[in-house]
């Protein structure tokens, strides 16, 4: 009995154990990729916010809170990334929601073709289509000039404006709020919709209790991804903004590169950090929420 | 309370339409066109209250447009629906009185039951107390009753089906479209099923339209059968009607199973009696049910017979003479035993291979025991001869 049971075990065992290198070895990509890309850097700026400015610029070791006690002081730049990369979200979602529908729902055999038309932009560097922005807001050779015929205002300027830059954030991330929704409105049973017109719900009413509910997934995974990129942003305040709107990547290029004063700098990034992290906490309690209470509405 | 009973009233199907006897639907020579298809084709037919109709036929032959048309998820291209003596054209789903049970039961994934079921009723504005008193009440209806706070996806084929059925008929709708509802389902679910459908359809008293493929099913449940293809409606009546007075060769096969004898119909007697000479030489009386193609003297036909009508026994045993027993001689080629009964395939030399079912009744098994190779005699009334247009 023990003798057969013996090298049965040691032969699971030994399975055991190949099974558990074989994760190691697959999940070590990744784990050394997370490590010395952002739990180390990530770490670094933790460990650099508590220090002081070296003489000429820098990172001198110490602890004090006063970078955080500065960071603030000045809280216009968290602000202003807060309206605005809500704002951006927002703007985002309601150009991306009827053209999601419409690439799942009406475009048919177009479908594909509007998938690809929406991705050729990534083909083409960031800066690039970030600059060709200032082409078409331009008051000689775009819009601009165009409003300022129309209105006889000479004065008319989009450029320059948080206008310009929310304009920037909507075209720039609106393909990675559109592909979630697409995703979960493609997939979604379009005799649910019959179904509720058949039971006696209109257009407007069937979105809202049908669609939208069942979106939702695709909605704030949408809202998230580009939330957070829009928060750092800086390229885009930089150029179409011309730095007027001053957003908290600009301030983190003015305290590094500017003001080499990296302790100063990384105690604004955990704060951005810090920022998110509750502003997205508190984004998904409040969707969950509203989902359980309408759950629970009915019973 | 008072919001309760108006809302009642609104609902219940209006006395005077029902008083001036209009059908729970009316289509007036409809025609459906997608693109160059003609999906249904000057179709005419009226829906009569409280029964239960079956839409029959092979797909694509225009069941499910119908349906949609009733519903109002299509228009017509040519023609008119009334629902309750009231022209329909242009009013949308959503203000028709009609509710549907999907082919795959389209129940909501983001509720629970009774959020399902409950939805008509939100829509009109219901009080939460009255939707929850009606809602118990449906779920009642289909046996359902505790399974209110269950996810959809929790529950089996059998259920989900159930909870669709409540969700339409908590409504009160004149007419419930049934669209192949029981597809999904394995064949004992919808044998119970099918006697479930029908006595619901009994208690609640709603017309029932339901669509289906499977003649069986429509034979089980319907009042009457509408037998459709190419988007026509090749005959309409009750099972009886259909199974024995075929008024064509497409409904006789596609009701039932039927033996076919081709031959040519040598005189037509009053009564709608004929004969036919086959073209192995045999003469056979029958009945002309093909009043579709309505065949006179000379022209071809079949003589399809029921292979239930047809007997079969040991070639020795044969005997008593009878003008109206038609007798074939023939050779067993295959015997299956199907449980309840048995099917025989016999050749024979008059008639070609004949399709023969025998009842397993007690002491009918195997003691009069005919099997493959064995010389037999195959007799039938000569009421069970079809004479139609093949």
């Amino acid at each position: 009995m023990t003798t057969g049971a013996a090298p049965a075990g040691r032969f699971a065992e030994g399975g055991r154990a190949r099974s558990a290198l074989l994760t190691g070895l697959l999940i070590l990509p990744a784990g050394l990729w997370y490590a010395l890309l952002l739990v180390a850097p990530l770490a670094i700026i933790v460990v650099f916010s508590f220090g002081v400015r070296a003489k000429n610029g820098g990172y001198a070791p110490a602890f004090t809170f006063d970078n955080y006690v500065t960071a603030l002081q000045r809280t216009e730049p968290f602000v202003n990334s807060l309206v605005m990369a809500g704002a951006g979200t927002i703007g985002c979602l309601l150009v991306a929601l009827p053209l999601a529908y419409f690439m799942a729902t009406r475009a048919g055999s177009r479908k594909n073709l509007l998938v690809l038309l929406l991705v050729i932009p990534f083909w083409t560097s960031f800066l690039i289509r970030t600059y060709a922005w200032l082409i078409i807001l331009n008051p000689d050779t775009g819009v601009a000039g165009w409003i300022q015929g129309l209105t006889g205002n000479e004065k008319f300027a989009i450029l320059g404006s948080p206008f310009s830059v929310l304009i920037g954030l909507v075209y720039g991330y609106l393909p990675l709020m559109v592909f979630p929704l697409f995703v979960t409105l493609d997939r979604m049973d379009r005799t649910l919709v019959e179904a509720s017109k058949d039971l006696g719900a209109g257009r407007w009413s069937t979105f809202r209790q049908i669609t939208l509910p069942i979106a939702l997934p695709g909605l704030v995974t949408g809202s998230i991804l580009v939330f957070i990129p829009m928060m750092g942003e800086y390229v885009i305040p930089a150029i179409l903004g011309y730095g007027r709107y001053y957003m908290m990547g600009n301030a983190l290029v003015s305290s590094f590169l500017e003001a080499r004063n990296w302790p100063a700098g990384s105690a604004r990034a955990v704060g951005l950090i810090l920022v998110m992290l509750v502003t997205v906490t508190f984004y998904l309690w409040f969707v969950n929420r509203g989902r359980r209470v309408r759950e629970a509405s009915v019973l | 309370m008072t919001a309760a009973v108006a809302h009642d009233s609104k609902s219940t199907r209006d006395p005077a339409a029902g008083a001036g006897g209009a059908p729970d639907v009316r289509i007036a020579d409809v025609t459906k066109r997608f693109g160059s298809v003609i999906a249904v084709d000057r179709m005419t037919l009226e829906i009569a209250s409280g029964a239960f109709y079956s839409l029959l036929g092979p797909s694509g032959c225009g069941k499910t447009t119908t349906l949609r048309m009733i519903a109002g998820f299509e228009q017509p291209t040519e023609g008119e629906i009334f629902l309750a003596g009231q022209p329909v054209a242009g009013v949308p789903a959503y203000r028709r009185n009609v509710n549907t049970v999907f082919q795959h039961y389209a129940l909501f994934p983001h509720m629970d039951v009774a959020q399902n079921v409950g939805y008509g009723l939100r829509q009109r504005g219901t009080t939460k107390a009255e939707e929850a008193r009606r809602v118990g009440e449906a779920l009642e209806l289909v046996r359902l009753s505790g399974y209110d706070q269950r996810r959809t996806w929790e529950l089996s084929g059998g259920q989900q089906q159930r909870v669709a059925l409540a969700r339409a008929l908590i409504n009160h709708p004149t007419v419930l479209l049934l669209d192949e509802p029981l597809g999904a389902l394995d064949l004992k679910l919808r044998k119970e099923m099918q006697l479930e459908l029908k006595a619901l359809q009994r208690e609640v008293g709603i017309t029932f339209v339901y669509v289906t493929h499977d003649q069986e099913e429509a034979l089980t449940m319907s009042d009457v059968i509408v037998v459709m293809n190419h988007g026509r409606i090749l005959q309409m009546g009750g099972p009886t009607d259909l199974y024995e007075r075929p008024v064509s060769r497409f409904v006789a096969d596609f009701i039932g199973v039927s033996n076919p004898i081709a031959g040519r119909l040598v005189e037509v007697a009053g009564g709608g009696l004929g004969v036919v000479e086959t073209d192995r030489g045999m003469r056979l009386r029958g009945r002309v049910t093909d009043t579709t193609a309505s065949p006179g003297v000379g022209d071809a036909v079949i003589v399809a017979i029921r292979p239930e009508r047809l007997s079969v026994e040991p070639a020795a045993a044969a005997n008593t003479p009878d003008g109206a027993i038609v007798r074939v001689a023939g050779t067993i080629n295959q015997g299956t035993y199907l449980g309840d009964q048995t099917e025989f395939r016999v050749a024979t030399e008059l008639a070609g291979e004949l399709i023969v079912r025998r009842q397993n009744a007690a002491g009918a098994g195997s003691g009069s025991g005919v099997g493959p190779g064995d010389p037999v005699m195959v007799s039938w009334h000569e009421e069970a001869n079809l004479i139609l247009v093949g």
